[in-house]
């Protein structure tokens, strides 16, 4: 391996490791703070990558078209789908065992793969990349970089270094923290702690659901990728420690790193590689790498 | 006391003897279908051990499964019939070795960890049989000829695999009731109700479970040598985490901390599985059946708490007056994950 696929390599395990974090942080969030483990998260994902193929000849003809328009009703769209199932559903498995949650999430997977199909359908589609990034970047003689991911990852860090703002530097933050540790004492102050929850899981919709929109144009959009998502994701949240952002982050680049390099080294392994990689860091921390609390 | 024990004894004795009648009676469709839901059955009771004696919720134990139906298979001659006395233990063997394998790491963690993990460990084992030459790939494995006890028992013939599946039931069913009623099952109770005390009182809990992870696992191996042998074929999405999610349904939906719970729910699961995938019922819809049987998922949680077996006791209840809801007895309350949570 030369020094310049060397480097797009390294470009493409960041980009997958990024993108993987987004979905993982909406994961790790919800149950740190709420308690609930939730499965349908990897339908979030999918739900967004769907949202960026159907919606695009929707807002074209409204709005006047543009990925960016599609992206922001999209998120809108997600945040508001976010409340509603956080009302209907999850509002009611705060206080449920695990069994229970995996079980109503699991219902709720079954339910969204079967209205996508109803509505979409089952065929893979692909999604155009805007025009704006449509170009590439030279890299040494013969390579290049499309600009594309790099937008990826641009929107990635962006989003991180939000969530990292909001979570440390604010008096929301501060409120969610302190919902995570102590429910009934910050409910006791006077803080609408129903409300506050409703509005991290849509949050938590809504990153996932961008995340998935910002990838369909790399990866296309297919049925089951969502479940895909979510079982990697779980990964990355049982090696940076459940609860923890900054866990997932690190566990999110690690299995960037292990899962691209992987495929280029070893591709029959590669599916199973980031499983060994698991396994490893249990035998060492059974926490994950950084328990949150 | 006494006659709620005569009762659920006479429901499991007359289960047993109607599904030993049900081939008297029926075609080739029906004596098919109820032979895989009875292979369901010793799935179901395989996790209930588990997640309803032992408080651990496995999230991945299709891979036990897929690695029974698949060592079935592959361990088969190509050019004569195996012998059930090897074949049957090998397959057994095989997926408890990799229970002990995943037990031995996952049981270190706790909880939610623990589901995931479990997950995480179904699908190493899932991608090793999609992704590599060893599993046939995508496209699956075909057993050309099923394995025979000698003259005496051909598993080729529907009626002698029905028999043999009814008796791997009822075997299973009566070890586990054993089982739970011995020391070793009163120890595995004690870690669903407070495994902190239990390490107080002076168990080692990690052993006790291991132990019962591995007897799980093998239990659920040969539920997939069955399979395996009697579809003849094997292909990767026996592993796939579908699967796992399946069988947590049916063991809930039947009522956790009941063997006969696993029994009811496996008959209750596919049975509501073949009529939301009944073309003469909803036509073209049919190909959605996923839609109606999640519907039906999340409304099980909503109001079936105690599962189908608590069902006339929730009844009672409700006519009584009492407290419709609460969760009692069986329910796996793992007392130490709820701590870690708050």
């Amino acid at each position: 391996m030369d020094l310049t696929t060397f480097l797009i390599q390294c470009l493409n395990a960041v980009q997958y490791g990024l993108l993987l974090f987004l979905v993982a942080s909406g994961l790790t969030l919800i149950f740190g703070i709420m308690g609930v483990i939730n499965l349908a998260h990897g339908s979030f994902y999918m739900i967004g990558a769907y949202m960026a193929f159907a919606l695009s000849p929707i807002v074209e003809a409204t709005l006047g078209g543009g990925f960016f328009a599609v992206l922001a009703v999209g998120l809108v769209l997600a945040v508001l789908l976010g409340y509603v199932l956080e009302w209907a559903f999850y509002s009611y498995l705060y206080e449920r065992e695990h069994l229970q949650q995996v079980l109503m999430t699991y219902g709720l997977i079954l339910v969204f793969e079967e209205l996508r199909s109803l509505i979409v359908g089952d065929d893979v589609y692909g999604v155009k990349v805007p025009p704006i990034l449509a170009g590439a970047l030279q890299l040494g003689d013969l390579m290049t970089y499309p600009v594309y991911r790099l937008f990826i990852s641009g929107v990635c860090i962006l989003l991180a270094l939000g969530m990292f703002v909001v979570f440390t530097r604010t008096r929301l933050g501060m409120m969610i923290r302190a919902g995570s540790t102590n429910r009934e004492m910050v409910q006791s102050l006077g803080i609408d702690i129903k409300f506050l929850y409703r509005v991290v899981f849509a949050a938590g919709v809504a990153i996932a659901a961008l995340a998935g929109m910002v990838a369909a144009p790399v990866s296309s959009v297919y049925p089951g990728m969502g479940n895909q998502v979510l079982i990697i994701c779980f990964v990355v949240v049982v090696i940076g420690g459940i609860g923890s952002i900054k866990g997932a982050l690190v566990a999110a680049l690690l299995i960037g790193v292990v899962d691209t390099f992987g495929k280029v080294l070893l591709p029959q392994a590669s599916g199973v590689l980031v499983y060994l990689l698991m396994a490893a860091i249990l035998l060492w921390k059974p926490d994950g790498l950084f328990k949150a609390g | 006391m006494t006659s709620n024990n005569t009762s659920k004894l006479g429901f499991v004795a007359i289960a047993f003897v109607a599904l030993a009648a049900y081939p008297l009676v029926a075609g080739n469709f029906g004596v098919d279908l109820v032979n895989k839901i009875m292979i369901y059955a010793i799935f179901a009771l395989s996790l209930e051990l588990l997640v309803g004696g032992t408080g651990l919720v496995c999230f991945g134990h299709a891979a036990f499964f897929g690695i029974g139906a698949y060592a079935a298979v592959l361990l088969s001659p190509q050019s004569e019939a195996a012998s059930l006395v090897w074949l049957l233990p090998a397959a057994v063997l095989a997926a408890a070795l990799y229970a002990l394998f995943v037990g031995a790491l996952s049981l270190r963690t706790k909880g939610v960890y623990f589901i995931m993990v479990t997950l995480a460990f179904a699908q190493m084992a899932y991608f090793i049989v999609h992704d590599t030459p060893l599993g046939g790939g995508t496209d699956g494995i075909y057993l050309t000829i099923k394995p025979t006890l000698g003259s005496v028992l051909d598993l080729d013939k529907p009626l002698a695999m029905y028999l043999f599946t009814l008796g791997c039931l009822a075997a299973v069913f009566g070890f586990l009731a054993v089982l739970l009623r011995s020391r070793f099952g009163r120890a595995l109770a004690g870690v669903r109700v407070n495994e902190q005390r239990m390490r107080a009182t002076g168990f080692s809990t990690y052993p006790y479970k291991l132990a019962a992870f591995t007897i799980s696992g093998a239990i659920a191996g040969l539920a997939g040598f069955l399979f395996g042998v009697k579809d003849g074929f094997v292909n990767p999405e026996l592993m796939s985490w579908h699967l796992s999610g399946a069988v947590l349904v049916m063991i809930i939906l039947g009522g956790l901390g009941h063997l006969r719970g696993a029994l009811v729910g496996a008959f209750a699961f596919a049975l509501l599985q073949e009529f939301f995938k009944s073309e003469a019922v909803f036509g073209a819809f049919a190909k959605h059946w996923h839609l109606g049987l999640g519907i039906v998922i999340i409304a099980s949680v909503a109001f079936l708490p105690r599962g189908l077996v608590g069902l006339p006791g929730q009844l009672r209840e409700r006519l009584t007056g009492g407290l419709v809801g609460r969760p009692v007895g069986g329910a796996p309350v793992n007392k130490e994950a709820l701590d870690e949570v708050k």
